[in-house]
């Protein structure tokens, strides 16, 4: 598989480390009233769909940079990468 | 029909005419007791053991693809109980005392060869662990026998001892571990169960669940509905997909596994071996190839094949151990899809749904577990009671707390 990385351009897969489901990024409130349930859903029930998925790829032998990428778990045809950086700052509403 | 020494002779005598097929090819009935979704090897061992130790018939198995279509027909065949923790050692110990009784108890050749595994440790503190594993082994009731570098010297001349990386110290043995023919095991259960009034329904795809106020009275088919008191799935690497019909979200991700075969050689592996430096183990089927495989490729897939990193990582361990390796050709390599849970350890339990059951989360080693899955499935369904030595796989074990991480990873499944 061929990452295509915002900055770098397009990468070889095995270049990076995958951690998964990009929910990972959307830590639940520690002091929220259902914590507790919360951050098991979290850890340990994430998405597993047979099409498109958006996932978790850090980029350990280049520039360290942790990117989303969405991917088809079908096909493993990739149609979108982003830094997770832009991701996440976009989320907070831009700030 | 009995399979005998006479009944060969009977057969070869009369032309070969008698033999019949190993299973009915039935249209599916209105309702069963109990609907089975997937004929893999743990679904047809669960039908089996259902009629034969529970004396329950009125059973279905249903399989969208054809019997043995899964990964039951896609692994590299190895079995052995050489786990640690108390949470799954008596359940795969029990596993191998049913393979050592399992071609006379189904009456099928399924080739069960216990021609051991040796797992090669390749410094000081790994042969401490392999030492406290084996302890945990024998407590258990399985057996288990360290090595030394001259005995391995001996008996395994061709290993790269003197690897300026990773030498060999040494190995954990399990004689008792070995290979067993995959297709065979899911033929002789089919055939096990078929013979006790069990169907086996192919090409039927489960397409729902009919689940009313929290209980589940059946399924929907490509072949249309199907009413159940129980349904029991047993999908594998399709866990996600299929729960997700009942609106279930499960502690496991999908990944592919593959194997490689190469062309067939004289005997020189006289068992399995494993590298205990990277992750690779292999085998010699009796036709002669070697078998191997290494990691899964890491990343959620359901595609049943793999990319080229893996390969060459997979090449590389074997290099590292068995330079003469690099001589063989390879003829074939393939994936499957893995039901990788979020501690490496499976599940058979009831869900939160009434009269809906799930057995999956085997990772890449649920093959050496068929029996006893089917066993305590089996066990599950016709009690309500999980068995003695299923009563760790739990879905609800993260929330408790109670992980059973043999690795100590975390909830990170591609390093289980
Ligand atoms: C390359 C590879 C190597 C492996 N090596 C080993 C090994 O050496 N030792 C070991 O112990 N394990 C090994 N494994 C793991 C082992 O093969 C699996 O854990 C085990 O086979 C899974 O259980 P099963 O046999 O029931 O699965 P499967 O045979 O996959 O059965 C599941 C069945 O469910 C069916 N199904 C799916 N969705 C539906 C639906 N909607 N409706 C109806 N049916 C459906 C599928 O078609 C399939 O036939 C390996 C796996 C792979 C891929």
């Amino acid at each position: 598989m061929i990452i295509n990385h915002p900055l770098l351009g397009p990468r070889d897969a095995a270049e990076f480390v995958y951690l998964g489901d990009a929910s990972l990024m959307e830590r639940p409130d520690p002091q929220g009233p259902e914590a507790a349930d919360n951050f098991h859903d979290y850890a340990y029930l994430r998405k597993n769909p047979a099409g498109e998925h958006r996932e978790l790829w850090y980029h350990e032998q280049g520039d360290r940079s942790w990117l989303v990428v969405t991917r088809n778990t079908l096909t493993h045809e990739i149609s979108k990468v982003e830094l997770a950086r832009d991701v996440a700052v976009t989320r907070r509403g831009g700030q | 029909m009995r399979y005998s020494a006479l009944n060969i002779l009977r057969q070869g005598l009369t032309g070969n005419k008698g033999w019949k097929p190993l299973w009915r090819d039935p249209t599916p009935k209105p309702e069963y007791d109990i609907v089975i979704v997937g004929a893999g090897g743990h679904g047809l061992a669960t039908a089996y053991y259902l009629a034969k130790e529970y004396g329950l018939t009125n059973i279905a198995v249903l399989e969208k693809g054809w019997l043995g279509s899964g990964n039951i027909g896609r692994n590299t065949t190895i079995i052995r109980s050489n786990y640690m923790l108390l949470g799954n050692e008596p359940f795969y110990e029990m596993s191998m005392k049913l393979w050592e009784g399992l071609e006379q108890d189904f009456n099928y050749n399924a080739m069960v060869s216990q021609r051991s595994i040796l797992n090669l440790f390749h410094s000081d503190p790994q042969r401490d662990a392999f030492v406290r594993r084996a302890n945990s082994m024998l407590l258990a009731g399985a057996d288990a026998e360290l090595a030394d570098e001259a005995q391995l010297r001996r008996e395994l001349p061709f290993l790269d001892f003197d690897n300026a990386r990773f030498p060999i110290k040494g190995g954990l043995y399990q004689r008792r571990g070995g290979t067993v023919r995959h297709d065979a095991v899911a033929w002789g259960y089919a055939r096990g169960a078929d013979q006790r009034g069990v169907d086996i329904i192919q090409n039927c795809e489960v397409t729902g669940f009919q689940i009313k106020n929290g209980v589940c009275a059946g399924v929907d088919t490509v072949r249309g509905p199907i009413r159940a008191k129980k349904v029991a799935v047993c999908v594998a690497g399709s866990s996600g997909r299929v729960m997700s019909l009942a609106g279930m979200r499960l502690p496991i991700e999908s990944h592919v596994l593959q194997a490689f075969v190469t062309e067939g050689l004289k005997p020189v592996l006289p068992g399995v071996i494993t590298f205990g430096a990277g992750h690779f183990y292999v085998s010699q089927s009796d036709k002669g190839g070697l078998v191997f495989g290494g990691d899964i490729d890491g990343y959620n897939t359901y595609a049943q094949r793999g990319n080229l990193p893996v390969v060459e990582d997979v090449a590389e361990g074997g290099m590292a151990i068995m330079p003469m390796i690099g001589r063989t050709r390879l003829l074939r390599s393939w994936g499957g899809v893995m039901d990788m849970s979020m501690d490496g350890s499976p599940f058979i339990d009831k869900t939160h749904i009434d009269g809906l059951y799930f057995n999956g989360g085997w990772c890449y080693g649920g093959f050496k577990a068929t029996p006893a899955s089917g066993f305590c499935y089996a066990h599950l369904l016709a009690k309500d009671t999980p068995h003695p030595v299923a009563t760790e796989y739990r879905l609800d074990r993260f929330r408790r707390g109670h992980l059973i991480d043999e690795k100590g990873v975390g909830a990170q499944p591609n390093l289980h």
